[in-house]
């Protein structure tokens, strides 16, 4: 990557949280985990941005892409399988935030 | 026998699938002919991608399973770098991330896109209707247990169900366990077992014992 890259600000096992905004457009940030938290399982590498994408623009420069792991209760509080249960998703670093207050 | 009796009356004729097309398929075609047109693409060069999509099925994905039933330096391979592990069984990977991931006992995989319909066809061939359709993909995020009952998958509360959202630029292989009673079969045999099901994540390979 060039000197421009972005830096990474997450790593593997930190708590982050999912930006919960709805911004117009063609977002890859499924509505099911905006504004929760969950950990980090691994930096996947640096991927243009697919909202800029979208619209024949260039997506750079390249945000770090990672998995985060999310606890199936902590998406769904009625969710009536084993507590061990989780949803695996890919989010752009530009989504991501510190988890700082926890929800009540 | 006699294609003929006496007419004096029309049929009706059975309109084709093809007779309407759609808002896509029309363009699809206008788009299609404007690129032959202009010697961007020739008409055979398409025929060909689309007889090669057709071409690959689960059978290739079964190959890298049953390498790395096998293999355990191979596995390992595999789990760290798809990709290179796709390569070295002679699989092109095209521009997507493999990401392979690795049932165990207390853990169970099962790959879903909830936006659209993410799959690694280059592994896999084309993705069953299912894997498309919004039933499957809005409720195996939400309620996994019974998205996978509903495939006669039961599993204890003992083993923990990790689904995959491939939402963005990865792909997805789950790798089953090998099962119980093959410990004397060779690589070919085993690729049997791995269908593309299993790798999905919705089913687990058939066991000789069971």
């Amino acid at each position: 990557m060039s000197a421009a890259a972005l830096p990474i600000r997450f790593k593997p096992g930190e708590r982050v949280r999912v930006r919960a905004a709805h911004p117009p457009g063609h977002v890859r940030t499924p509505s099911y985990v905006r504004g929760h938290c969950g950990i980090v399982e691994r930096l996947c590498g640096r991927y243009a941005n697919p909202e800029e994408l979208a619209y024949a623009r260039g997506g750079l420069p390249a945000q770090p892409l990672y998995r985060v792991r999310f606890a199936q209760r902590e998406l769904w509080p009625d969710y009536a399988g084993s507590p061990g249960d989780t949803v695996d998703v890919e989010l752009y670093q530009h989504w991501l935030e510190p988890p700082g207050k926890e929800h009540p | 026998m006699s294609e003929h009796h006496d007419h004096d009356h029309p049929h009706p004729v059975l309109s084709d699938s093809e007779d309407k097309l759609s808002y896509y398929q029309l363009m699809e075609v206008a788009v299609r002919e404007l690129l032959i047109e202009k010697g961007i693409l020739t008409a055979d060069e398409v025929r060909r991608q689309i007889e090669d999509m057709d071409g690959r099925n689960a059978g290739l994905g079964a190959k890298m399973v049953a390498r790395a039933w096998v293999d355990p330096a191979y596995k390992q391979r595999m789990l760290t770098d798809g990709n290179a592990a796709a390569e070295e069984v002679g699989l092109d990977h095209g521009a997507y991330k493999l990401v392979v991931v690795e049932n165990t006992p207390a853990v169970h995989n099962v790959i879903v896109c909830t936006l659209c319909s993410c799959y690694p066809r280059w592994l896999l061939g084309l993705p069953p209707d299912w894997y498309k359709s919004r039933n499957y993909r809005s409720r195996v995020v939400r309620e996994p247990r019974a998205v996978l009952g509903e495939f006669g998958l039961r599993l204890p509360d003992s083993v923990a169900v990790r689904v995959h959202d491939s939402n963005a630029d990865m792909r997805y292989l789950v790798l089953p366990m090998r099962p119980a009673g093959t410990d004397a079969w060779g690589e070919e045999r085993l690729a049997g077992l791995a269908t593309r099901d299993c790798m999905i994540g919705v089913a687990l390979p058939d066991s000789p014992q069971s």
